[in-house]
C-alpha cells in the first residue's frame, strides 16, 4: 500500500478536467437509467393492472347515452356471468367512462351528445382459461357490435416498447461507461508522460509496477467518485424537476416519476460504478505501459 | 555478483555504444569506471542497474540470468542496487527525508523505523537540519549528498555512482569516496563512474576504462600515491577487488 504520494499527481493539470467529464457522464447515465427503470416500473404496473381482466365494449345507443339500452347490457352481463372462468362483470358508469376520456379531451369538455359506449369491466378467476373468440361471438349475437378486448395485443406491444427502450437505455449507459474508461486512459497516459522522470526513478529503485499503478488508481478513484457524486446530485435535481412538472399534468397514463427505492439504488450505484471503472482502467493502463520498461 | 558476457548495446538502429563487454564484479570489489565523454559510461551503468536491456550478450546479476528471469523478480534485484545518478534525480515535491526514505518504503519497511534511520543517515552526511527541506532549495552539494543517502539507505549489495563528486569540492569529494570505501568494507560492491583522474589517482582501486564502447581494465596493484581521505589519510584497501573485470 502506498502510504503517501510518491508522485505529485494532484499537482498536475491532467486530473483537473476528469471530475467534470465524469460528472457529465454520470449525469447522462443517471437520466438514461432513471428513464429505463421508471418505464419498467410503469409497464409492470400497467401489466399487473390489466392481467386477469378483460373489457367488453357495447356501442352507444342511438341516443348517444350508454344507460339508455339496459336490455342489451343485461343480456351481455348475463352471458358473461354464466361463462366459466369469469368471476365478475360490472358495467362502468357513464361518469367513469367520461373520466377515462377526459385526459384526451380535457376536463368538462366531453360534449353531452357525444356517443359514449358501455364498458364492462370483466374480472377473471385466477388462472382461468377459456376461448375468448367463442365468447366474443356469443356477445356479438346478443349485442351486435360488441367488442371483447383481453388487452393482450396492447400489453404485448407495450412490453416490447418498454423492453426496447430499456435496452437502448442500458446501451447508452454502457457506451457512457466505455467513454469514461477512454477518458481515464487518456488522463492516465498523460499523467504517465508528465511524471515519466519520477516514475523511472521509482522503477530503478525497485518499485513494482503495481506500486506505481496504485498511486494512479487511488487518484483516479478519488476524482471519479467526486465527479460521480456531482453528476448524481445534478441528475436527482433534474428528476425532481421533471417529476414536479409531470405531477402538474393531468395525465394518468404518464409513467410515475417518483424516485422509488429501486431507482435510488440504481442511481446511487452509478458513481460507485464510475469510481470502479476509473480505478480498474487506471491500474490496467499503468501496468500495461510500465510492462514495456525493462 | 555481476557478470557481463559479450554484451553489446545499441539504441534503436544506431551504432553500438558498447561492444563485446566482458566483466565480472566480485562481491566486495571496488572499481572506478572512466573514459572520455560519450564512451558509454552512463550506458554501462544503466545496464548494471537494469535500466536497459543489452542488445546482445548475457548479463547475470546475483547469480540470476537477466535474460531468462521472470520480470516480476527484477524489482527484488533492483532493491539490492543503490544508484547515485549524475543529475541526482531527486523528486522535487518530496522532502529530503521522504526522498531518502523512498527505497525503504518501496521495499515495505515499517514506517515507525523509516524516519529514525533516514534522519540518522542524513545527520551523518551533514544534512540533519534539512530533513523537511525540498530539493529545489538545496545546493548542488547538498543534493548530491541526499542522492547518495538515498542510494545507500537500503544497504545495497551493489552501489553504482555516476560522477558522485561532480558537484562538490575536493574535500567533500574525498569525504564521499571515504563513505563509499566504508560501505565497501562492510561488503558492498562499488562502481564509481568519474572523469576526475586526480581523484582516481588517490586510490588504488582497479579502473575500468571505456573507449569507443570497448572496456579495458587497469588493475593498478600499486598503493595510492597521495592521501585519499579528507583527513589526509589513505583509505584502507577493501577486499575482493582482485577479482576484477576482463575485457
Amino acid at each position: 500500500m502506498a502510504r503517501r504520494r510518491d508522485l505529485p499527481l494532484e499537482r498536475d493539470g491532467t486530473g483537473r478536467f476528469l471530475p467534470w467529464l465524469i460528472a457529465l457522464m454520470v449525469y447522462l447515465a443517471c437520466l438514461a437509467l432513471a428513464g429505463a427503470i421508471m418505464l419498467d416500473e410503469a409497464s409492470g404496473r400497467w401489466q399487473s393492472g390489466l392481467t386477469g381482466t378483460m373489457t367488453a365494449q357495447i356501442p352507444a345507443a342511438d341516443s348517444g347515452k350508454s344507460d339508455e339500452h339496459p336490455a342489451t347490457i343485461a343480456a351481455v352481463l348475463d352471458v358473461l356471468k354464466n361463462t366459466p372462468g369469469i368471476r365478475d362483470a360490472q358495467p362502468l358508469t357513464t361518469d367513469s367512462v367520461i373520466a377515462l376520456i377526459e385526459p384526451w379531451l380535457g376536463k368538462g369538455n366531453v360534449a353531452s351528445d357525444l356517443p359514449i359506449p358501455v364498458l364492462i369491466d370483466i374480472q377473471l378467476e385466477e388462472n382461468a382459461t377459456f376461448d375468448t373468440v367463442a365468447l366474443a361471438i356469443q356477445l356479438e349475437q346478443v349485442a351486435p357490435g360488441t367488442r371483447l378486448d383481453d388487452h393482450e395485443i396492447w400489453i404485448t406491444r407495450m412490453l416490447r416498447l418498454s423492453q426496447t427502450i430499456g435496452a437502448v437505455a442500458m446501451t447508452i449507459v454502457i457506451l457512457i461507461g466505455i467513454a469514461a474508461a477512454a477518458t481515464v486512459v487518456f488522463a492516465t497516459r498523460t499523467g504517465l508522460a508528465v511524471h515519466q522522470g519520477a516514475i523511472e526513478v521509482l522503477h530503478i529503485i525497485g518499485a513494482r509496477d503495481t506500486y506505481i499503478a496504485r498511486q494512479f488508481q487511488v487518484r483516479a478513484m478519488s476524482l471519479a467518485l467526486r465527479g460521480g457524486l456531482l453528476g448524481l446530485i445534478l441528475a436527482t435535481m433534474t428528476l425532481a424537476l421533471l417529476a414536479g412538472i409531470a405531477g402538474n399534468l393531468e395525465g394518468p397514463l404518464l409513467p410515475q416519476l417518483a424516485v422509488t427505492p429501486s431507482l435510488w439504488g440504481g442511481l446511487a450505484a452509478l458513481p460507485l460504478a464510475a469510481a470502479l471503472i476509473a480505478t480498474l482502467t487506471a491500474r490496467i493502463t499503468v501496468v500495461r505501459t510500465l510492462s514495456r520498461l525493462p | 555478483m555481476l557478470r557481463f558476457q559479450n554484451v553489446g548495446l545499441r539504441y534503436g538502429l544506431g551504432p553500438e555504444v558498447l561492444r563485446d563487454v566482458n566483466l565480472h564484479l566480485a562481491p566486495g570489489s571496488f572499481h572506478f569506471l572512466t573514459g572520455p565523454s560519450g564512451a558509454g559510461k552512463s550506458s554501462l551503468l544503466k545496464l548494471m542497474y537494469l535500466g536497459l536491456q543489452p542488445s546482445r550478450g548475457n548479463i547475470s546479476m546475483f547469480n540470476q540470468d537477466i535474460a531468462t528471469i521472470d520480470r516480476a523478480e527484477l524489482p527484488g534485484l533492483r532493491r539490492r542496487v543503490g544508484v547515485v545518478f549524475q543529475n541526482f534525480r531527486l523528486l522535487d515535491h518530496l522532502s529530503t527525508l521522504d526522498n531518502v526514505a523512498l527505497p525503504l518504503r518501496i521495499a515495505g519497511a515499517k514506517e515507525g523505523t523509516v524516519r529514525d534511520h533516514v534522519a540518522e543517515l542524513l545527520s551523518w552526511v551533514g544534512l540533519g537540519n534539512h530533513l523537511d527541506v525540498h530539493p529545489p532549495t538545496l545546493s548542488d552539494s547538498e543534493k548530491q549528498r541526499v542522492a547518495i543517502a538515498r542510494a545507500v539507505i537500503g544497504r545495497p549489495s551493489l552501489l553504482l555512482a555516476d560522477e558522485p563528486t561532480g558537484s562538490v569540492d575536493l574535500e567533500q569529494g574525498l569525504r564521499i569516496l571515504h563513505l563509499f570505501e566504508q560501505l565497501n568494507k562492510i561488503g558492498t560492491t562499488v562502481v564509481i563512474a568519474t572523469h576526475d583522474r586526480g581523484l582516481i589517482k588517490r586510490f588504488s582501486h582497479p579502473v575500468l576504462k571505456l573507449e569507443r564502447g570497448k572496456l579495458k581494465i587497469n588493475r593498478r596493484a600499486a598503493p595510492p600515491a597521495s592521501p585519499a581521505s579528507p583527513e589526509n589519510q589513505p583509505p584502507e584497501n577493501s577486499g575482493g577487488q582482485q577479482d576484477g573485470p576482463t575485457s
